[in-house]
């Protein structure tokens, strides 16, 4: 069985590609990754078998920007919460003590302004945020002012003046832990946090969010994803308030599925025959 | 007055001689017996358009936690039963999809602006058509007959008054002239829909799921169907529950209160 197996197409993190699996499939010509990020794979060890990778970096970053965009309305006005309290067997809710903030002319940092950073950044737009990014490149002014967004050169910078702050970078080794204890602590204490990158980016979300040192988080993804069931996690990130986790939404509609699936199904059969692949990536 | 009470009726009334004014938290006026008020020569006043665009987020938000299935995903990630996510667990667009808004006055036409930084295809039924201006800023379609936008429409959102027209405008037959996929929103007040008729829809399929932010009555019984459906989402009435929004309109109710105990021009007065 194993001789037979030519490409592997990856869904999400698993399988695990290790040596073990890659010497057990000695005619294995490609592996096909769903999604974009590559984080998860050691490229350098795939080449050395080589296999070639691919991913599939189409179009789903509207659907991307709609979940991040889903999570700072859920995070801001306590949406999960307040269903919590709508369906409760008990009575003990006073509806005029449940206060959330308002997003309509807050404050938007966006930390990565790639395809989805930008989509983000039009649908804040609709609401009336201030928007802020940083990247690695400026925007062009017209992409900049068509969204009124400000560059901020330095990532700290205006971290004080924000009240909804987005990390939206791919994962590399520059932007493992963006956003830690420091990048918090210079956060407004009325602040959101949200997440959609590689979940290694947040460092003790736990302690900032128990000791009010940001008001809320909402994390797209984790790592490991699902956060294990450890029981000092489960008491502290796992049974918080004021933090949303969804298990990497971004994603997940037919659509989107259906084109990551497409496009892997492409790069799989370009591989097998020879021809130059459409998303190939390299280790670098 | 805030969430409805005190119930002002004839016996309040009767006890309270010295009573001018009766100042309402948000926009609503449904609750008030304007007629009855009038009659002991008492004023009342809302807080009509502070209260709108954090109502039109709210929208938004029920609008995309229920397509995203925000809730269910939560009660995934930490659930002490899960061990992984399943890849065919999966929820629907909202960008490009069709948005249909019943009832365009402030709050409705709030949440078009926002829709359409999502490029959705907004239609709308209203009493009166909005102008052509107005209809192009946010590439809104006039549905004349609401059949029309519900056969349409991929989310349906309810943002009118409650009035003796709009009481249970949303029954049987509108939900069956949904698309089984579409998801109904309601951010107005319960009795726009016939509650008995959307348990109804939801458990059989009729439509896919609704997301609530007013029932009726509120909060709802804890035996009532509503709360078990996994495909709905409610939230307990927090349109406008801010810490701003709820600031500025106890500040618009004391300068409703403060003019009308010294006979001035009342401002959003409700006649």
């Amino acid at each position: 069985m194993s001789k037979k197996v030519q490409a592997i197409y990856l869904w999400w993190h698993k399988s695990v590609i290790d040596q073990e699996l890659l010497q057990s499939l000695p005619n294995l010509k490609v592996i096909a990754n769903s999604g974009v990020g590559m984080d998860h794979l050691d490229l350098k060890l795939v080449a050395s078998f080589g296999v070639k990778v691919a991913n599939a970096p189409c179009d789903v970053s509207g659907s991307t920007a709609d979940t991040e965009v889903a999570l700072l309305l859920a995070s801001a006005r306590r949406l999960v919460e307040g269903y919590h309290v709508a369906i409760s067997s008990g009575m003990e809710y006073c509806e005029a003590d449940f206060l959330g903030v308002e997003v309509t002319g807050a404050t938007l940092r966006i930390n990565g302004m790639g395809s989805i950073g930008y989509k983000i950044a039009l649908r804040a737009k609709a609401f009336e945020m201030n928007i802020l990014y940083h990247n690695r490149t400026w925007r062009k002014e017209q992409e900049e002012q068509a969204v009124g967004a400000t560059y901020c050169k330095k990532i700290d910078s205006l971290l004080q003046k924000a009240d909804f702050v987005m990390v939206v970078v791919s994962l590399t080794p520059l932007t493992d832990e963006l956003i830690g204890k420091r990048e918090m602590e210079l956060m407004k204490p009325a602040a959101t946090l949200i997440n959609i990158s590689g979940g290694t980016i947040q460092n003790c979300p736990a302690t900032a969010l128990q000791t009010g040192v940001i008001r809320a988080a909402a994390l797209e993804v984790t790592y490991p994803e699902p956060l294990p069931r450890l029981p000092s996690l489960l008491i502290t990130l796992l049974k918080l308030e004021n933090i949303i986790i969804t298990p990497h939404l971004s994603i997940k509609t037919g659509k989107a599925t259906y084109m990551i699936t497409e496009e892997a199904a492409e790069n799989i059969l370009a591989a097998l025959n020879g021809l130059p692949i459409p998303s190939e990536v390299l280790p670098s | 007055m805030w969430y409805h009470k005190p119930v002002i009726n004839e016996d309040m009334l009767q006890s309270l001689p010295n009573l001018k004014i009766v100042a309402s938290s948000g926009v609503g006026i449904d609750h008030l017996d304007l007629n009855l008020l009038s009659s002991y020569g008492v004023k009342a006043s809302n807080t009509p358009f502070v209260v709108s665009t954090d109502t039109a987020d709210l929208g938004m938000a029920l609008m995309l936690a229920s397509s995203r299935r925000l809730v269910e995903g939560y009660q995934m990630a930490v659930s002490c039963d899960t061990e992984y996510f399943p890849a065919d667990w999966l929820g629907t667009e909202v960008s490009g999809a069709t948005l249909g808004i019943v009832g365009m006055g402030t709050i409705g036409y709030k949440v078009a602006e926002r829709a359409k930084g999502f490029e959705m295809k907004i239609l709308y039924h209203n009493r009166n058509r909005r102008n052509k201006e107005e209809e192009s800023a946010v590439g809104a379609i006039y549905c004349k007959k609401i059949d029309d936008l519900l056969q349409q429409s991929d989310f349906v959102l309810l943002s009118v008054n409650l009035t003796p027209e709009t009481h249970k405008l949303i029954g049987k037959r509108e939900l069956e002239l949904m698309k089984p996929t579409a998801t109904l929103i309601n951010i107005s007040r319960g009795l726009v829909v016939d509650q008995d008729a959307l348990v109804e829809a939801l458990q059989n399929k009729v439509i896919k799921a609704a997301a609530l932010d007013v029932t009726y009555p509120e909060p709802l019984p804890r035996d009532h169907p509503l709360l078990k459906l996994k495909n709905v989402i409610i939230t307990p009435h927090i349109g406008s529950a801010t810490k701003k929004t709820r600031r500025l309109m106890m500040e618009n109710m004391t300068e409703s209160i403060q003019a009308g105990l010294t006979g001035l021009p009342v401002p959003n007065e409700v006649l």
